[in-house]
């Protein structure tokens, strides 16, 4: 099963510790054959089609809570994995927010 | 169960599948014995089951089952005299290296040698796939012991019955006990070998699921990308094998067609007629890396290789079409002269008919009309049905698709071919 995790803005910047920390665990994750993608996410333009007509505006801005600045996509083998995976994450992350979604795929 | 407790079990579950391997591999190495090692993760996984429902998740899990699993070790260890004269004697056969048994076991527990880990974790590939046991027994024991599944979920995968598969699994750890297979990463002069058995399981593993009909237990195809996980990880233990790169490059690029390879009636669908937009690109990006990276070592290409480099020039065609059919004719020479076989041959007599030469594809085809291995094998059949179809013998073309139809168990794949022959009846 695929997941998409993804980190939405406004959380603390991250600091050389993190940094190392979130190396660590990536690599950790592509050698245990679980991390598929990663990215981080800029800012960017806003699309908006109604009736027919596209409407552009500035943002999302990173800096809002709602908005994706990152993300990772993981094969787990349940749900319940994900969600670990997710814990240990967090752990090294600290505060903030983030979803976890499952991809449709075939088994969905 | 409450709330907190469901959550609890499923953390236990979810932790034990990350962590059950290494856990293992790390015992395994302190009591020479995987048997005992597992039955000992077993323990610790007992008393997760009971503690954290009921004093909280610990912080560090993984390390919480290595300090329990260790603890059940060393009483072990007291209380079995037997078992402890056996390892002193082993300790006093490596008295060099090795400090007393406390100092390993912290070792062990810190798990801050990762390095140690991941050879304990090879270790535990090759044991798995010894050649001592039978290969089923060597995909059962692999899908146990490094893929964390439970007995029952191996069965569900290998469609056979549970009572099977534990009798299969105990019967491989005593195989392994009583012929005291040691614990360790096999010589230079027997690594190619035992590393070939490795890449056999874990390609058998991936073909066991790839074989998934519709409408079965999501358990089969899953095997895929347990074994494509697996791969990945082999292929971090051992970087620098070529065949390793080679192996998970096919597994990659295989798996990123099976959101494609059945139509929505559950039927197969073969490869030039596939929705090419519904393959995986992400998985055949992985591909294409890894076989690039087994072809960059500069060594003379493997099987897997091989096999890599055909799935890749499909995967790189933009439709069926624009296939490179002649490359796929000189890779499967290739492979013929390395692993000789009928089902190779049977592959090159398609692709030297795709790449322009049908009846040259035919004489390959009938010289593999005697081979005992293909008697009852449909593909070839349903591959003279197709050559000879394209050739205009539409009467004989129909005789082998019914041909092919008697003989294959798939039933959704009896159908298309009782439909080619019907269409041939018609006149093509």
């Amino acid at each position: 099963m695929r997941f998409l995790m993804t980190v939405n803005g406004g959380g603390r910047a991250p600091d050389e510790q993190m940094y190392a920390n979130m190396g660590r665990f990536v690599e950790e994750m592509t050698r245990a054959g679980v991390l598929l993608a990663t990215g981080g996410l800029d800012r960017g333009t806003h699309v908006t089609a109604a009736d027919g007509n596209i409407t552009l505006t500035d943002g999302p801005f990173t800096e809002s809570k709602e908005v994706i600045v990152s993300f990772a996509l993981i094969e787990a083998r349940s749900e319940d994995e994900a969600v670990e995976l997710a814990r240990r994450f967090w752990k090294i992350v600290g505060d903030g927010e983030g979803d976890i979604r499952q991809v449709f795929g075939p088994e969905g | 169960m409450t709330t907190d407790s469901a959550a609890a079990h499923s953390t236990i579950d979810a932790v034990w599948r990350i962590e059950s391997a290494r856990i293992i591999a790390g015992l395994a190495r302190l009591v020479r014995d995987v048997g005992l090692a597992e039955e000992l993760a077993q323990d610790a996984l007992v008393a997760a089951l009971e503690q954290w429902p009921v004093e909280g998740i610990p912080a560090r899990p993984g390390a919480w089952l290595m300090l329990t699993a260790k603890h059940r070790a060393i009483d072990r260890i007291r209380r079995d005299e037997r078992l402890a004269s056996k390892l002193s004697l082993l300790g006093r056969e490596m008295e060099t290296t090795r400090q007393d048994a406390s100092a390993e076991f912290d070792a062990v527990l810190d798990d801050v040698d990762d390095e140690r880990i991941d050879d304990d974790l090879l270790r535990l590939m090759f044991i798995s796939c010894h050649p001592v046991l039978s290969t089923e027994a060597r995909v059962a024991l692999t899908l146990r012991l490094l893929g964390g599944l439970t007995t029952e979920e191996i069965a569900r995968g290998l469609l056979a019955a549970e009572p099977t598969i534990a009798k299969r699994i105990t019967r491989a750890k005593r195989t392994l006990a009583s012929n005291e297979v040691p614990f360790e990463v096999p010589s230079p002069a027997a690594r190619p070998a035992r590393l070939a058995s490795v890449l056999e399981v874990l390609y058998l593993i991936f073909n066991e699921g790839y074989s998934a009909m519709a409408g079965d237990d999501w358990m089969r195809p899953s095997l895929c990308y347990e074994a494509l996980r697996l791969g990945r990880v082999l292929a971090g233990l051992m970087p620098d094998e070529p065949e390793v790169h080679g192996l998970v490059a096919l597994m990659e690029i295989q798996a990123s067609r099976i959101p494609a390879r059945l139509d929505p009636a559950g039927r197969p669908v073969p490869l030039p007629e596939q929705n090419r937009g519904r393959w995986d690109h992400l998985l055949i990006r992985r591909g294409f890396t890894a076989l690039l990276r087994a072809q960059q070592m500069g060594q003379p290409p493997g099987p897997y290789i091989l096999q890599a480099a055909i799935a890749t020039c499909h995967a790189r065609a933009r439709t069926a079409a624009e296939t490179d059919w002649r490359q796929i004719a000189m890779l499967y020479e290739a492979l013929a002269t390395l692993t000789p076989s009928p089902v190779v041959e049977l592959n090159r007599a398609v692709a030297v008919a795709m790449a322009g030469d049908t009846e040259q594809g035919l004489r390959i085809v009938d010289g593999l009309a005697a081979e005992p291995a293909l008697a009852d094998y449909h593909h070839l059949p349903s591959v003279r049905g197709d050559l000879l179809a394209r050739l205009g013998r539409h009467g004989e073309a129909a005789g082998e698709f019914r041909r092919a139809a008697a003989l294959t168990r798939n039933g959704p794949e009896r159908t298309v071919l009782l439909r080619r022959a019907d269409d041939c009846d018609a006149g093509g």
